[in-house]
């Protein structure tokens, strides 16, 4: 059985990733997933608030079943393809460890922080909140996240794409090497 | 059947990005550590092909399915909107682990609390709309 719960390495995962942002391109579509969190806050009403979500949301309908495949992809892989665990560099383990995060290799998300214990700690309820706030804000900001800029803006060769990938590694650098010291 | 597809897309998406462990936190903190090359070579393959796919389109002017043109508009130029988006964006992704294609894949796979991470993006979105007549674009 284990061939169907290994991970699967990159030179299998990239091609496959290129070929999904095709098939969009075929149908007429585009890769980019960021833009889902604009289309549900105009479902919302939050058009009320702000012009910037009054649009015509039901031509996005399209993005939003890619969403709910999303998530049937995720429970399939959960429940029947994967065993749940992710090995990675022991050195990099090891300076987990030193954060208090000890669930290196035993889960797929450190249980530490996304464990349901864990949401009784302000903290920890902080980072979720906090972490998916500038996720949301800056790829809105940004005209995209990882699917819309590092794939299909940079597949079609797009400067802003490379300035926004270049954003993207800054703030995660200085996330992980000045306030990760200072949260963990 | 177009939702079908979409359906279908989705659903291959879903299970490529938990199997490729890009849905994982501790695979995207190894990246911002340097630690292993496989986040780089999934960007990078999947960059590679992208590349050169999308230029067999473009020299070609391939259409997609009715003969509809492709959506391949390019972005208009604008160095702080993107640099700084990208910055805030990039704090978000390394502190929460997740970008918003693999917060979907999460919550199908049955973490609860990724709800809250997608409850903050979905209000980061709407301060932002906000926003942004006051920010530099």
């Amino acid at each position: 059985m284990e061939w169907i719960t290994n991970p699967w390495p990159w030179y299998v995962s990239g091609p496959l990733i290129a070929l999904i942002m095709f098939a969009l391109l075929f149908v007429g579509k585009q890769f980019g997933m960021s833009s889902n969190l604009r289309t549900a806050c105009s479902i919302g009403g939050a058009g009320k608030a702000a012009d910037f979500f009054k649009f015509d949301w039901k031509k996005e309908r399209w993005n939003l079943i890619v969403v709910l495949g999303a998530v049937i992809g995720g429970f399939l892989s959960a429940n029947y393809l994967s065993d749940n665990t992710v090995e990675i560099n022991p050195d990099v383990a090891d300076k987990l460890e030193t954060y208090g995060i000890t669930s290196t290799g035993d889960a797929y998300l450190p249980t530490e922080i996304f464990g349901t214990d864990s949401l009784s700690d302000p903290k920890i309820l902080a980072i979720l909140i906090i972490g998916g706030f500038f996720v949301g804000f800056g790829s809105r900001y940004a005209g995209g996240c990882t699917s819309g800029h590092a794939i299909s803006g940079l597949s079609n060769l797009q400067l802003p794409s490379l300035i926004a990938v270049i954003g993207f590694f800054i703030g995660g650098l200085i996330m992980i090497n000045f306030i990760y010291p200072l949260i963990f | 059947m177009k939702t079908l597809v979409y359906l279908i897309i989705g659903t291959f998406f879903g299970i490529v990005m938990y199997k490729s462990e890009a849905a994982s936190w501790f695979r995207i903190y190894e990246m911002f550590e340097f630690g292993s090359f496989h986040m780089y070579g999934i960007i990078g393959s999947a960059l590679a092909l992208g590349v050169i796919g999308t230029q067999i389109i473009k020299r070609n002017n391939l259409k997609a399915v009715g003969g509809k043109e492709m959506e391949l508009k390019p972005k208009a130029m604008s160095i702080p909107r993107y640099l700084i988006g990208g910055i805030l964006f990039g704090l978000g992704w390394a502190l929460a682990g997740a970008c918003p294609g693999p917060m979907y894949v999460l919550a199908g796979a049955g973490f609860g609390s990724i709800l809250i991470v997608i409850f903050g993006a979905l209000l980061g979105t709407f301060v932002y709309g906000i926003l942004k007549s006051k920010l530099p674009h």
